[in-house]
């Protein structure tokens, strides 16, 4: 089990977030996170990463608890995309390069710029690799970013919400780079979604919280009309479309 | 074949050039130096320059050491500090209006350096314009610049520390801090035992006519230890530039580094506000000018932004000899003259 979360419990202040929250990810695969907005997805992204510090609870990666890690090494296990990102008026080389920071002494090594160099190639971003950030779109700059994660070489991937400002064609082209670099490099993938069908097309598991507990977990059966209307308040038909689960809500 | 060019091979196109700009401002600069010795009330030929540089019985010898090199070499050290602060304080806070002199710390440490030398007894004030206040013990008139600078900069990171505060804001908490240390400088001269309205121009119109060989060696010890701090951080500010939580996950204490920068900068802008007086707006624009050219790579935007910062400081102390010579004018004038509408532009571009 690479990463393995043990009743983690988080407040903000005096108000509960996460209660008791537990689920493990293997190697390779991809765990998407489902749940209506302040369900407490982000806090938990942020508590297994370390940004936001549980008080309750054990967070477990390669069989070793991550607050007795230090940063630089969790940074080496964990690579993590927030919500949104800022754009810099940093060149999209000097952006992807940034995923070496925890490797790097004074400043980036031969290896650092050929392994960047390699996963913009992968990306197909190569053409952009002197363009300032700030003058990318929005799928672009999402890759951006997700190559920043990759290059860091980490165990564990954090997405929250990685297609939440994409078109449909990017929406696809993200998940597919997602789900191959967790096959590929045997990487854990642990995404935020909102968009469920995109979550049943690619993840290999579901966690869905509500109010910060988790309500339901486990593969593609697990989500039922019952269980979506209970979290998300809405009556759902789900069909199946060659072989894969397609969620349609009812009229409202 | 491919014939293009890969991406590595570009980017390292891309940063020699970054590395050739700042050796075109080192040219700039020695070309600067030169012009700066030459002209003054006695204008000096490049032979008699070379010549009182080499040898000491010159007869342009003193002029050029006692005069000339230590006002020119407090200006390049002023001003390579006041690079570094402006492109350091902007990332930290995340703020492009962010500089010591608009965060009200300049007028911090001014406030103490005038609390040791008033108070505390650390220099004298005399009723000549050019040399208002003598530092008789640099340590303590250090020191307390510091401390009074302190007070500035825990004063903008408690402002900080508010959720969604815009750098608007935090430009106003600066202008709030900076009229109460003023009216604090002012109300010690106002009870001074010689008020003269020369030593309040001191602390105003910073000026580095005032530079002296003793005070200029503890501004230059410093020089190196500081720039090799905020170089071995290049790539932790650049992780700030995608956000608080990117380089946090990137394994960068943001909190401990933001700390570090102001305590640094601040200790740096007293270091030259204790000697110099308060010299404003180059910190806060020789960072916008160089990040418009280079990018915001902290690798090279810090160094370049000293070496403008020190190029923007001499050309504007030679220009205060001599644009109404024989009058000289404090050099805070000039830079404030030329920062003032550069700051208004930074304001204007921002709410857009």
């Amino acid at each position: 089990m690479i990463l393995s979360v043990e009743k983690i419990g988080f407040s903000y202040k005096n108000n509960p977030v996460l209660l008791d929250v537990n689920f493990k990810v293997k190697k390779g695969e991809l765990v998407s996170i489902l749940g209506v907005n302040g369900s407490g997805k982000s806090t938990l992204m942020k508590c297994i990463n370390r940004i936001l510090k549980y008080k309750q609870g054990l967070i477990m990666v390669e069989d070793r608890n991550v607050k007795k890690m230090k940063e630089i090494e969790v940074a080496q296990k964990i690579g993590y995309v927030p919500q949104s990102s800022e754009r810099g008026f940093l060149t999209v080389f000097d952006a992807v390069l940034m995923g070496r920071k925890p490797y790097m002494g004074w400043d980036a090594s031969k290896k650092d710029i050929k392994l960047t160099e390699d996963i913009l190639e992968t990306l197909n971003l190569e053409e952009y690799a002197l363009r300032y950030i700030n003058e990318l779109s929005g799928g672009e700059l999402q890759k951006v970013v997700l190559a920043r994660a990759l290059v860091q070489n980490p165990k564990i991937l954090l997405l929250d919400e990685p297609t939440s400002d994409l078109d449909l064609k990017n929406q696809l082209e993200v998940m597919e780079i997602i789900r191959e670099v967790s096959k590929v490099h045997k990487i854990a993938s642990v995404v935020v979604m909102h968009d469920i069908n995109l979550a049943l097309r690619y993840s290999d598991k579901f966690v869905i919280l509500k109010e910060g507990q988790i309500f339901a977990a486990g593969g593609r059966d697990i989500i039922t009309p019952d269980i979506i209307k209970e979290t998300y308040g809405v009556e759902v038909e789900i069909e199946n479309f060659q072989g894969i689960p397609l969620v349609i809500p009812k009229s409202y | 074949m491919n014939f293009r060019n890969s991406s590595a091979k570009l980017y390292e196109v891309y940063t020699k050039k970054k590395v050739l700009i700042a050796f075109f401002l080192i040219i700039l600069l020695i070309v600067s130096v030169i012009g700066a010795i030459k002209v003054g009330a006695a204008d000096l030929s490049i032979y008699d320059i070379i010549h009182g540089l080499l040898n000491s019985d010159a007869p342009g010898s003193s002029i050029i050491w006692n005069i000339r090199i230590p006002r020119i070499l407090a200006a390049l050290v002023a001003g390579f500090y006041m690079g570094m602060e402006g492109s350091v304080m902007q990332s930290v806070l995340r703020n492009p209006l962010a500089s010591p002199y608009t965060m009200g710390i300049s007028q911090g440490a001014a406030f103490g350096a005038a609390f040791a030398i008033i108070v505390l007894g650390a220099g004298t004030l005399h009723s000549t314009q050019a040399h208002a206040v003598m530092v008789n013990n640099p340590y303590l008139t250090v020191l307390a610049g510091f401390l009074g600078a302190i007070i500035g900069v825990i004063a903008i990171l408690l402002v900080a520390r508010v959720r969604n505060v815009t750098p608007e804001v935090m430009i106003l908490a600066g202008v709030a801090m900076s009229a109460l240390f003023s009216a604090g400088t002012m109300f010690l001269q106002y009870f001074a035992t010689e008020t003269q309205l020369a030593a309040t121009i001191f602390w105003t119109f910073g000026d580095v006519e005032r530079a002296v060989w003793n005070d200029l060696w503890i501004m230059i010890i410093f020089l190196m230890p500081v720039l090799l701090y905020f170089l071995y951080h290049a790539w932790d500010y650049n992780s700030l530039e995608s956000g608080e939580e990117t380089a946090q996950s990137l394994g960068v204490n943001t909190h401990s580094l933001r700390l570090q920068g102001m305590l640094i900068t601040s200790f740096t802008s007293a270091l030259t506000v204790a000697f110099l007086g308060v010299i404003g707006f180059v910190s806060l624009i020789s960072p916008h000018i160089m990040r418009r050219i280079i990018g915001n790579d902290h690798r090279f935007l810090i160094p370049s932004s000293a070496l403008l910062g020190a190029l923007i400081l001499l050309i504007s102390d030679t220009a205060a000899r001599s644009i109404i010579s024989p009058i000289v004018l404090p050099v805070g004038i000039v830079t404030a003259f030329m920062g003032a509408p550069m700051f208004l532009y930074i304001i204007m571009k921002m709410r857009r």
